[in-house]
């Protein structure tokens, strides 16, 4: 039966459909086993008051970007809060060129 | 109906059959289509899971944080400022908040001091987050000494580490006690370092904001509601910028497909003679043609997505995550939660599958009108 | 049972290389038996082929297939009428290159939609009817010329086609392929079908097999010496 080039494909697409089906239900399974850890998150979130998450603490300006100075250099829209998102995609790599004094 | 599944099977037959003939040229095809469908499912479900984790988590912040400015700029509040304050119509709560930030020099990233309101923490004592644990080795009954910026050594004995899941939110943090915090600082007594308003009434807020500003001209309210939509642009912003990046290999791509089409070779034009001249219509030869640009695509969008999704959350995204996620030196570790939505596949789907399906059929429309005698007179 | 009224066919009609291919051409193919049009080259002949075919609409004239008229259809119908009544067998044999022997025999019934698992047997069967089992799975590029003319006679006769239409098909065979090619002609004719072709090869005018020849000349039929005879004096 597998003979027939249409079959073949058939087969392709039936399993890389199932692959995309499991994905759905694996995000499902992911949702709902992370769910108590997004829960636990949140409430630490309202008894701290918490207002960022930690995505780049290396200045002030960007540990709270939110929290920040009401006009900075970056705004990534006129309507948001500025923030400083580590303003390089990725991190400095030279050693020492420039170490601060700390 | 089983007449019309057969006859579109055979057209199927037929085109796998001709695009098996130039196997290398089509599987390399698909395998570029499959990359570009991978990279961007894959920043599609990144940003999506992203933004949806800190956005669900972040609706537990406070609805108005207070700030107040002096010259500009960010400053303590004073003892009587909140008098002011306590009068406003739909406030339920007026809590201050003691909060401060300590670089140090150890790991180079800066660290957010806080003193919590829903916690007791005695004297000497702290609380730290996950981060610290595992850059700094503290762990419960561990001892760490800081250096505060009056140049004293203080020393504080860790109590407890916050819960590992939550480390979206708390990596960097140092609970302790007011008093110490207030020492460490230097941080004068009555002062606080800004305000947080709850209001019962949701749809108050933004008046709420407005009232504090007319009361209090140097105060700056900062709402839940901006804070939410700063962190949707922020994902959209670097969203944005990696499409930016790709949408060369896009423009690429789309040569590539629209060469490979149109550039129908002298051999296909005698092929569709040929099946024109034996019994295919004009519709015979499209619907083949079509399949043709399908199966390409769909196998393309089917591999792609496929990949992406495990390369975005078994993988953990590592071939564009410093693009997207940022980097830091303190960078939180945390499961990404899948949010997949039928709207974001559909996209997908729409943006790949049917330009391509397009430019295939495009050009095959003139040469499955020509006139099924030529084949005769060449 | 087909019939051809007053046929004029142009081309490039309306500008300065206009050409009438055919000019005015009377013709009648009777139920039985092999016609053979002959001709030397640009007398028409292959353009009167497409038209008896249904590949290609007269310009002026009607065609009528068992008294029904069928030059004025549209294009679906005409190709429907085509698969289903005619098979053509090409000078270069026209076979798809890359697909086997048993997948171009089959393919002129693809838009029939019936099961392949049928098509697949009547393919057969036609193989083993010209000898060319063997050949069922190897790739049409890799067979001789003989091979592959047997294939292409294979694809034309899928169908069951009441006629088979061939161009010049001794054209790349030698003699004694060629003497194969009326044996087989001779099969076909002998189970009732219509058989018209093109050739100016005396190997196929001389042969027995051949029922009727008609010579064309400058886009008309000349009239043949026998014919004129017999009309005269029949």
């Amino acid at each position: 039966m597998l003979r027939r080039p249409s079959s073949r494909l058939f087969t392709i697409w039936i399993i890389a459909l199932v692959a995309m089906t499991a994905s759905f239900v694996d995000a499902w399974r992911l949702a709902r086993t992370n769910d108590a850890a997004i829960e636990r998150t949140a409430e630490l979130v309202e008894q701290l008051r918490l207002t960022d998450p930690v995505l780049f603490t290396e200045a002030r300006y960007t540990r709270h970007p939110t929290q920040a100075d009401l006009h900075s250099a970056f705004q990534s829209h006129p309507l948001a809060l500025e923030h400083f998102p580590s303003g390089t995609l990725i991190p400095p790599t030279i050693r020492g060129a420039y170490e601060r004094l700390d | 109906m089983n007449d019309w599944i057969e006859r579109q099977r055979h057209l199927l037959d037929f085109t796998l059959t001709s695009l098996a003939r130039r196997k290398t040229k089509n599987i390399g095809l698909l395998v570029v289509f499959a990359l570009l469908v991978f990279v961007l499912a894959s920043v599609s479900l990144y940003t999506q899971a992203l933004r949806s984790e800190a956005v669900r988590v972040l609706e537990q912040s406070p609805e108005i944080v207070v700030q107040r400015l002096v010259a500009g700029r960010h400053d303590l509040i004073p003892p009587d400022y909140l008098e002011g304050i306590g009068r406003l119509r739909g406030v339920r709560s007026i809590e201050t908040r003691l909060w401060g930030y300590y670089y140090d020099p150890v790991l180079k990233a800066n660290y957010t001091l806080m003193v919590p309101r829903t916690r007791t923490i005695e004297q000497g004592e702290i609380v730290v987050g996950p981060a610290l644990e595992h850059t700094r080795g503290l762990g419960t009954n561990t001892g760490i000494s800081l250096r505060a910026y009056s140049g004293e050594l203080h020393t504080f004995l860790v109590t407890d580490v916050l819960p590992h899941e939550t480390e979206l939110m708390s990596a960097d943090l140092v609970l302790m006690n007011e008093g110490d915090f207030r020492r460490f600082f230097n941080f004068p007594d009555g002062h606080y370092t800004d305000i947080v308003l709850s209001v019962a009434n949701p749809r108050e807020v933004r008046n709420i904001g407005l009232k504090l500003m007319e009361m209090l001209p140097d105060a700056r309210p900062i709402l839940r509601e901006e804070v939410l939509r700063t962190y949707n642009s922020i994902y959209a912003w670097r969203e944005g910028l990696l499409l930016a990046l790709l949408s060369a290999s896009i423009l690429a791509f789309g040569i590539l497909a629209w060469e490979k089409s149109t550039g129908l070779s002298a051999d296909e034009r005698r092929e569709i003679g040929i099946l024109k001249a034996i019994g295919w219509e004009t519709g015979d030869v499209i619907r083949m043609k079509f399949w043709e640009g399908f199966v390409i695509a769909f196998s393309a969008f089917l591999f792609g997505y496929v990949l992406a999704y495990v390369h975005v959350f078994y993988l953990r995204f590592f071939l564009f995550e410093p693009v997207l996620k940022g980097w830091a030196v303190l960078y939180p570790r945390f499961a990404l939660t899948p949010q997949i939505d039928a709207m974001q596949l559909i996209t997908l789907f729409i943006f790949t599958v049917v330009p391509y399906v397009a430019a295939v059929l495009v050009p095959i429309w003139r040469a499955a009108t020509t006139d099924p005698d030529t084949v005769m007179r060449s | 049972m087909l019939e051809l009224i007053a046929i004029r066919k142009a081309f490039n009609q309306g500008k300065p290389n206009e050409f009438w291919a055919l000019d005015g051409i009377d013709l009648e193919i009777p139920q039985k038996g092999v016609t053979v049009l002959r001709g030397p080259s640009g007398s028409g002949k292959t353009t009167l082929l497409t038209i008896l075919g249904c590949l290609a609409r007269p310009t002026e004239g009607r065609v009528r297939l068992h008294g029904e008229l069928i030059s004025g259809l549209p294009e679906r119908f005409l190709t429907e009428i085509r698969r289903k009544t005619f098979g053509f067998v090409f000078q270069q044999f026209n076979l798809i290159r890359g697909l086997s022997a048993i997948e171009n025999i089959i393919l002129p019934s693809y838009p029939t939609g019936e099961r392949r698992s049928v098509l697949l047997e009547r393919g057969e069967a036609l193989l083993e009817k010209l000898r060319l089992s063997h050949r069922r799975d190897n790739a049409v590029e890799w067979l001789s010329g003989g091979e592959q003319q047997r294939v292409a006679i294979c694809r034309a006769l899928i169908n069951s086609p009441q006629i088979l239409i061939a161009d010049e098909p001794t054209a790349n065979l030698d003699t004694r392929l060629a003497r194969e090619f009326l044996t087989i002609l001779k099969l076909l004719a002998d189970e009732g079908r219509t058989v018209v072709m093109t050739s100016h090869d005396p190997v196929v005018a001389d042969s027995e097999v051949v029922d009727r020849v008609i010579s064309l000349r400058d886009g008309r039929i000349v009239p043949d010496l026998a014919q004129v005879f017999a009309q005269a004096f029949g």
